[in-house]
Parts: C-alpha cells; structure tokens; sequence
C-alpha cells in the first residue's frame, strides 16, 4: 500500500528522476491540469488510452465467445477431455512474452507461416506486414493475447459449468426444451456468476496490458498503450512527478471499470 | 415364420428418423463429426504456435528464412539450441530467473502462511479489513506504482541488482498468496489443531506440524502461481535491470540479436530454441500439477 500513496503524493510533484536538475517541490494538480505540459492536453496519452479500450474491448469480447464454445465443448463428456484440458493449460503456462516472440515469429512479413499458409490456401493474396502495418497492428496483438488467455476464460467458465446441476437439463429434456432453449434458459443464467467474475478479471488485466505491445512494437507511439506510455515517462525519460500523475489516471480508469461492472450487476440483482 | 415376425416388429415400434441415424455406425459418425471437428481445431489452434516453435528451432538457419515455408524440418538440427545455450547472457538469465523466482516464491510461501494461519485461524480486530485490503492490492495494476517503486528501489541502492526485481514482485505474489491459503485454510476442520493443544503443543508447533501438512496440497498451487508470475514477470524486469548479466529470462528472449548486429537479420531460429527451453518446465510442471493449478486458480477467481 505505501507505494500506492507514495505514487500519488509523487503525482503533485515535479519531480525527475535525474536528481540535482532541479530540487523536487509540490506543484498541486500542474501535473492534470490546465498547464500546457499537463495530461489534459497530452495527446499522445489520450491516444494510448485509447487505443488501450479499443483493445481491452475487442480482446475481452473475442475471448468471451471463443471462452464459452470451448468451455461448453469440454464440458459434453467425450473420451480424451482430460488432455483436452491439459492441453488447454499450455497457452496459459507460456510466458506472455515468450509467446509474443513465437508470434511475432509467425507472422513475419517473409518467412512467417500465417502469410505462408494464408497464400497458399488462397486466402492472402500476397504476403502482408501485419506487425508493422497500422492498419493490422491492434489485430496482430489481439491475436496474440486472444490466443493466450482464451484457454484460461474456458477453464473459469467451465468451472461454472461444472456446478451447474445435471437434473435441470433432464427436466428440461422431458419438457421437450430444445438445446438453445437449454442454454439460454438455463445454462446462461446460472452461468452467471462465472461470467462476471470472468470479464472482471480479463478487464482489468487487458487494460494494463504490456509485455505484448511493447515486444512488437517497443514504443512506437501509434500503438502505445497506457502502461507503455507510462513506464517510458517514468524510467525512459525520468520524469517520475508526471508519470506519477498518468499511474493514478490509469488506476482511476481502471477502477471506473470495477464500478461499471459492480453497479451493472447490482442493477440485475434486484 | 420367423422373418415376417420380424418385420412387423419393426414396423410397429416407430423409430425416428434421428435415432435411426444414431443407430447405423456411419450415422453415429456422421453425427459426432462435427463435434471431434471441433475437438480438433481447439487442439490445432492451442499447440500449434507450440509446435511452430519446436519446429522453428530444429530447423537449421539456412532452411528456416526461405519461402515457400517447411512445415516441418527435413533436417532438423541441434544448432540453434547450441547457439542459444552458449550466450552467456541467456545463460546468466537462467540463472538470475531461477534465484528470482525461487526466493520470491519460497518468501511468498513462508510469510504468506504464517498470515494465513493469523487470518484463518486467530479472530483480532481489523481482521476482515486487511483481508479486503489484500485482496484490492491484487487488484491494482503494476504500472500504477511504477514510478513510486522505481525511486524507492534507487534510494535503496538496489537499481540494476536481482533483490529490486524480489522486493517488487513480492508486492504482488503476497496478497495472492495469503489470499488463496487463507481460504484454503477456513476450508479446513480446526479438530486436529484442538486436538493439538489440548495436548500441550505450542501455536507454532500447531502450525509446523498440524497446520503445514494439511495445507500442503495449497502451498504447492500456490507455490507454483507465484513461481510462474516472477517468472514471467516483463515490466519490472525492464524498468530497474540494465546490465545484460543481471537480464531475467523476458528480458534475454527478447534481447538475441544477429551475430552480425543488423537489426533486419533476427536470429529467429536461436530465439525459438531459447523459448523452447524456458516454456518445456513450465508446461511440464504445469501438466504435472494440471488438478491442482484449476482448482487455485478457480479458488482465487471465484472468491476474487
């Protein structure tokens, strides 16, 4: 907890990291607002966080749909769904940015093998650039962490599958429900709190997303995302007092998604 | 007469056009194929970048930038893995992961017990409240200290040193821990430790020899969750360590360069042998420990 305070005491200082420039001193909300240097009007900042929503949106959504076939799949009783599960656990255990590496790998504009297959089955035309294109980059990172967590949201929601009980779907067989009646009468409902602890959870960890981004595109600053941005203020520049000021932003945003999330579900509650 | 008996038989059960499809073995074929369809592309899509990797790094470098594409090595070869292996910072990296990883879980095991036996099993006032603050701190995001973290860690003189990256992962791997052995912990009977006392042991005899055991199967999740956090552990490690020989494994996979230092020319093969290395005990430990990592995770997520 003292770093968190100490972040926000720093957040209404000037201070830099190369210490002797200049004595640090307090300079109230300078760092929020209104000043020319301040982060109301920092673009760039502006930019990562959006570019960071866009992100954390289209992931979280991707995963969820992906997340929910997979775990219903599983979740029918077949031979082999133990290394089914297994398997599903291997996306998880590779470091995030070992998996950046062996992506970025695969989708090398010359010797990838998504452009190799892509061409080959007629699908591409040509080979495409699809790290340093912009128009491909965010798809490129979202592939990546799609690919890396949607096993894990299967395993969260297949845990919730789990405890649903298996007479509810027998009454409902002998009532004549048809599977889709099945699953939106029942399973969705009772799948609830899964589901939300599920999309808390992946939320709040796509929007502080790092490692991916700053493996394919270090930081360049069209596709920085907001802890991009600040972890280069504060330890490539030094400028510690306003990267300070960008963490508690970042914190409030996110913490303005906890509170979207809680209310929504109160709201369904009563 | 026996096969006119058999015919009516047949006629007068009415059989559905859907079950008579399952009956036939082709049409029970036909009817799960989609299914195993779907099987197998779950499984294609989970390994195949995996297996990209493994092929990637038995194919010698020569094979490997030359379209059209090997889907796999005609003759694979151990020399990127030689290549990898022998950078005497990938080496170092090894190692400095090894002793950062290792500490911070074996640190984060010993304190976090020893709270979650004060948590779970002692009633004090506040109780519930640090509880509620554990869990909020795993909830922060990392960057969000960042720059606090970041000036500590100078005026400590620890910059550039392994024990900056121990001190800032434990910020992390703490909570967590004490949070999943708390739970772990009121989930089991207080018999045994009554038992115990009543017997005249002490509250740390209670812990070591009652207590330990029993939770034994929470540590080892536990243990192996912060194990991989720290060493996965990306921001961190690139914001306080500079020197390539103090580099943990994140920061050493994404360091290989061309021997001949162009920026175009990346040593792809050497990148994926050296991926190939660091994930093989993961996944292995991973598989390994498969039951107990689900339910870990499923107890810090639900209660989370």
């Amino acid at each position: 907890m003292y770093p968190l305070g100490k972040t926000i005491y720093q957040s209404f200082t000037n201070q830099e990291f190369l210490a002797g420039l200049e004595p640090t001193k307090w300079v109230g909300l300078d760092n929020y607002c209104c000043g020319a240097g301040s982060l109301r009007h920092d673009t760039v900042f502006w930019h990562s966080v959006r570019k960071t929503i866009e992100f954390t949106v289209i992931t979280v959504a991707f995963e969820f749909v992906l997340g929910l076939i997979i775990a219903l799949v599983v979740n029918s009783n077949f031979k082999g769904r133990g290394a089914m599960r297994a398997v599903m656990l291997v996306p998880w255990a590779i470091p995030t940015v070992v998996a950046a590496q062996m992506w970025k790998w695969m989708l090398d504009d010359t010797f990838g093998v998504v452009n190799d297959f892509g061409t080959r089955v007629h699908v591409l035309s040509h080979s495409h650039a699809w790290i340093a294109d912009p128009g491909t980059a965010l798809a490129s990172v979202i592939a990546v962490d799609v690919w890396k967590t949607t096993p894990f949201v299967a395993l969260l929601l297949l845990a919730g599958l789990q405890v649903i009980p298996k007479d509810l779907y027998e009454a409902a067989n002998v009532d004549g429900a048809s599977k889709l009646q099945q699953f939106w009468k029942i399973t969705l409902p009772l799948l609830r709190p899964a589901i939300l602890v599920t999309l808390i959870f992946r939320t709040l960890d796509a929007l502080r997303v790092f490692d991916v981004f700053y493996v394919f595109f270090g930081n360049r600053p069209d596709t920085q995302t907001m802890a991009i941005y600040d972890q280069s203020t504060i330890v490539g520049d030094g400028h510690v007092g306003y990267g300070a000021a960008i963490s508690v932003v970042i914190f409030l945003i996110i913490s303005l998604f906890v509170i979207i999330y809680v209310t929504l579900t109160r709201v369904k509650d009563e | 007469m026996n096969t006119a008996a058999e015919a009516t038989r047949t006629a007068v059960r009415p059989i559905s056009r859907r079950r008579a499809l399952r009956k036939s073995p082709f049409g029970r074929v036909m009817v799960k194929l989609p299914f195993w369809l779907l099987i197998a592309v779950i499984f294609v899509y989970a390994l195949f970048p995996f297996y990209w990797a493994i092929r990637s790094s038995f194919t010698p470098e020569g094979k490997l930038f030359r379209t059209p594409v090997q889907y796999f090595p005609s003759h694979p070869t151990l020399a990127n893995f030689r290549g990898a292996l022998s950078a005497s910072f990938f080496q170092d990296a090894l190692i400095n992961s090894t002793i950062v990883a290792g500490s911070v879980t074996l640190l984060s095991l010993v304190v976090g017990s020893l709270a979650a036996y004060a948590l779970g099993r002692f009633r004090f006032r506040g109780r519930s409240s640090v509880l509620y603050l554990m869990l909020s701190m795993t909830i922060f995001p990392q960057i969000a200290i960042l720059g606090a973290l970041y000036t500590m860690i100078n005026s400590f003189h620890l910059s550039d040193k392994l024990g900056a990256l121990i001190l800032s992962y434990l910020i992390f791997t703490l909570p967590f821990t004490v949070w999943v052995l708390t739970s772990f912990m009121r989930a089991r009977p207080g018999d045994l430790e009554e038992a115990a006392y009543v017997d005249g042991a002490t509250p740390l005899q209670v812990f070591y020899k009652v207590l330990l055991p029993l939770i034994a199967p929470g540590l080892v999740t536990t243990g192996l969750l912060a194990f991989i956090a720290a060493w996965n552990e990306y921001l961190y490690a690139l914001s306080f360590i500079q020197s390539p020989n103090h580099y943990t494994v994140p920061l050493a996979i994404t360091s290989f360069v061309s021997p001949t230092g162009s920026a175009f020319a990346v040593p792809w093969g050497q990148i994926m042998a050296a991926t190939v290395v660091v994930t093989l005990p993961l996944i292995t430990a991973t598989l390994v420990l498969q039951r107990r990592i689900l339910a870990g995770l499923t107890a810090g997520a639900v209660k989370g």
